[in-house]
């Protein structure tokens, strides 16, 4: 039925959006391990709104890749039940929004089985969000919904940046005992680059650093890392080397890798979408602290979305941190006293 | 127990249904339906060309659902509520709400653009299903205030399998809401067939389990939605409780332009129901009595042409949203940090240049 189904083995380089890595990842998990299973809304037939699914039904049958009925509670408590008796579920929730009728089995049961029982009922399941801003979404479309689920102990939470990654990571959380929330920014679906899907890529729990740097550190992830990247180079142009860190796993958190690099440099700056209050910004911001208090020149800051409600489309671009304010959120980490 | 075949008082070939016991609706109202249907095809067929333009970031037509939507608003009293999802633009247009106001969502400067106090609309609904438990809310309170509201609450077919939807079925029969729960069953939820979503004889017998009459109408017969709507709204309004009433109709366009519907069903399938489109078989009744002639397909025609003016009007007018906005309606009074956000704003706007 769809016209993209064959798509070449995972061998050496090729250029591949995020959707078509992912899109890999899943046909892979699902050729290596007959227990992997894909369901949820629109996955089938249409292969998902934003095409991740595409073409598994048709290659792996609809026991494998099969739509539910309309109920996202439904499909985490389905899964959770599955995972119980042997299966490798692999949820999509359409939208970040759409994934809170879900909540309850979320937080109350796919976190907390292993901790209830001890460790006999674990949950090898993945629940796929596509999420946060920058697409032009009416409301409910467009939430960073990260902390959330950071903050419920018992989950990974996991934010690929780009193809390569989104291929590693999402591949990694297939295989990973332990339930994964695995939150795709929407915004880089479509962006292309080269990619080499077998290539080692670093696991859960990794962060990388993506830019080298002397003079400060950007901490980022997900849909924030592009723009880290951006405001690093138009920095170097004026004369201000600036180190960038994909933060890749929020949950679990590489304190050791993030704290090094901000220790090399002594100025950090937190960039993430979702609004500021509470958030994993601010955890982040946090524990570099704890860490780093002897290493720092100035406070960390954090530029992050502001503390309402995601804007309609229209006013979306005042809400997402863009490279003017990490540039000045930069400028303003106390360069003279040094 | 729902009927076996849905309520039909007019045929797909216009003519009246002579097995049908149920009364039909007067001379004046099927005229005024009518002028409404044309009405909301025109508006149906304008947003979609607003989206092409890209003046509209996204539109869910109602386009072949028309009599649902247009009989939903016509069987409401002025102080009634009508709970309407993102696809019932048209019911709410229908209701009184300027287009304008309504399209406000679609064309991404806010997201309720009507205050839903001056028609009794709520703002529509996204999350599927959530509205129908703020419908029980409201017509609970109704009651316990002793006003005779009733709520018309709708939602689609793949939005019954949501946990809210039975929840609100459940509350409204326990409390005895004047609730009318109106699911447009479109045979599909975005890629989703019916089949997939229940396999319950039919999503009126969804009712049964909660203790509620429900009732099963041909979607696309103005006539029959007018009778066994205006009916559930009476017994409601009378004290009987709740109703269910499940449309049959059909989604004839792909869910929203960004769809692709031939991924997942047949042109054939669509044109299967082009024949029982809503427009043509009440015009063919209404012709047939002399109800309906050219003079008075122009005057519908006319005022179908003046709300797609209207539209194309307000549509194409650039408004610059104030981000100031952003931060005044969190809260009645703004917590110290958001008079801080706001002031950055306000600061980076004084400055020169666009933002990065
Ligand atoms: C809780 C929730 N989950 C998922 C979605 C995404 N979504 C929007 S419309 C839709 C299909 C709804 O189908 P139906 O209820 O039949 O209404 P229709 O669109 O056909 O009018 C889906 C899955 C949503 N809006 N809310
Ligand atoms: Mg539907």
């Amino acid at each position: 039925m769809s016209t993209t189904t064959t798509q070449p083995a995972p061998t050496g380089h090729q250029k591949l959006t995020m959707a078509q890595a992912l899109n890999h990842a899943l046909r892979d998990e699902m050729s290596a391990d007959p227990s992997v299973v894909v369901f949820g809304e629109d996955v089938g037939a249409l292969g998902g709104v934003f095409r991740i699914t595409d073409g598994l039904t048709a290659e792996f049958g609809d026991t494998r890749c099969f739509d539910t009925p309309l109920a996202e509670s439904g499909i985490v408590g389905m899964a959770i039940g599955m995972a119980m008796n042997g299966m490798r579920p692999v949820v999509e929730m359409q939208f970040d929004a759409f994934g809170y009728p879900a909540f309850e089995q979320v937080v109350s049961h796919v976190a907390k089985m292993r901790n209830r029982t001890r460790g006999a009922v674990t949950l090898p399941m993945v629940i796929r969000v596509p999420y946060a801003g920058g697409i032009g979404g009416v409301e409910h479309h467009c939430d960073s919904s990260e902390a959330y689920y950071a903050h419920t102990p018992g989950l990974q939470v996991l934010t690929p940046a780009d193809a390569a990654d989104a291929y590693g990571l999402l591949r990694a959380a297939i295989a990973s005992p332990d339930p994964v929330v695995f939150l795709e920014p929407k915004k880089l679906y479509w962006a292309k680059e080269e990619v080499d899907l077998s290539a080692e890529v670093p696991g859960i729990g990794r962060a990388v650093v993506r830019r080298a740097g002397t003079d400060a550190t950007l901490i980022a992830y997900g849909p924030s890392v592009p723009v880290a990247l951006e405001a690093a180079a138009i920095a170097a142009q004026e004369g201000r080397s600036l180190q960038v860190v994909d933060v890749r796993s929020i949950v679990p958190f590489d304190d050791e890798t993030v704290a090094a690099a901000v220790r090399s440099t002594g100025r950090a700056v937190v960039i993430a979408e979702a609004p500021g209050f509470a958030s994993v910004a601010s955890e982040i911001a946090a524990r570099v602290t704890e860490r780093c208090f002897h290493s720092l020149a100035a406070p960390i800051a954090r530029v992050t979305g502001f503390d309402i409600p995601f804007p309609p489309p229209k006013l979306e671009h005042f809400q997402l941190p863009g490279v003017d304010r990490v540039l000045d959120a930069v400028d303003a980490l106390q360069w003279e006293t040094s | 127990m729902p009927t076996a075949v849905p309520v039909q008082l007019i045929g797909p070939d216009g003519e009246r249904v002579a097995t049908s016991a149920r009364a039909m609706p007067s001379d004046a109202d099927l005229v005024r339906a009518y002028t409404a249907l044309v009405a909301a095809r025109r508006l149906n067929d304008q947003a979609y060309a607003l989206v092409r333009q890209g003046r509209l970031a996204v539109y869910p037509s109602s386009h072949g659902q028309e009599a649902c939507q247009v009989a939903a608003a016509q069987v409401l009293d002025a102080a009634d509520w009508l709970f309407p999802t993102y696809r019932d633009t048209a019911a709410v247009v229908a209701r009184g709400v300027p287009a304008g106001e309504v399209l406000v969502l679609l064309k991404g400067d806010w997201h309720s653009g009507y205050d839903p106090y001056t028609h009794n609309v709520a703002p529509q609904a996204t999350p599927l299903a959530t509205q129908l438990l703020h419908a029980v809310g409201v017509a609970h309170a109704a009651r316990l205030r002793v006003e005779p509201t009733v709520v018309l609450a709708m939602c689609g077919d793949g939005a019954t399998s949501e946990g809210d939807f039975h929840e609100a079925l459940n509350f409204a029969a326990v409390f005895r809401a004047p609730v009318v729960f109106f699911v447009q069953n479109n045979e599909y939820a975005i890629s989703v067939p019916l089949a997939r979503q229940s396999v319950a004889p039919s999503l009126a017998h969804k009712g049964i389990g909660y203790g509620i009459r429900g009732e099963r109408v041909d979607g696309n017969d103005a006539a029959a939605l007018l009778t066994v709507l205006g009916d559930a709204v009476t017994r409601a309004r009378e004290g009987a409780g709740p109703q269910l009433i499940e449309a049959h109709t059909y989604r004839m366009q792909a869910h929203t332009n960004a769809d692709d519907a031939r991924r997942y069903r047949a042109d054939a399938d669509v044109a299967a129901w082009e024949h029982r489109d809503p427009l043509a078989r009440l015009s063919t009744y209404l012709r047939g009595r002399g109800l309906l002639d050219d003079a008075g397909q122009q005057v519908a025609d006319a005022a179908a042409e003046e709300l797609a003016a209207g539209m194309r009007e307000e549509l194409f007018r650039d408004v610059t949203p104030d981000p100031a906005d952003l931060f005044t309606h969190v809260f009645a009074v703004p917590t110290p940090q958001l008079i801080e956000q706001s002031a950055v704003v306000a600061d980076e706007q004084s400055r020169e240049g666009a933002l990065r």
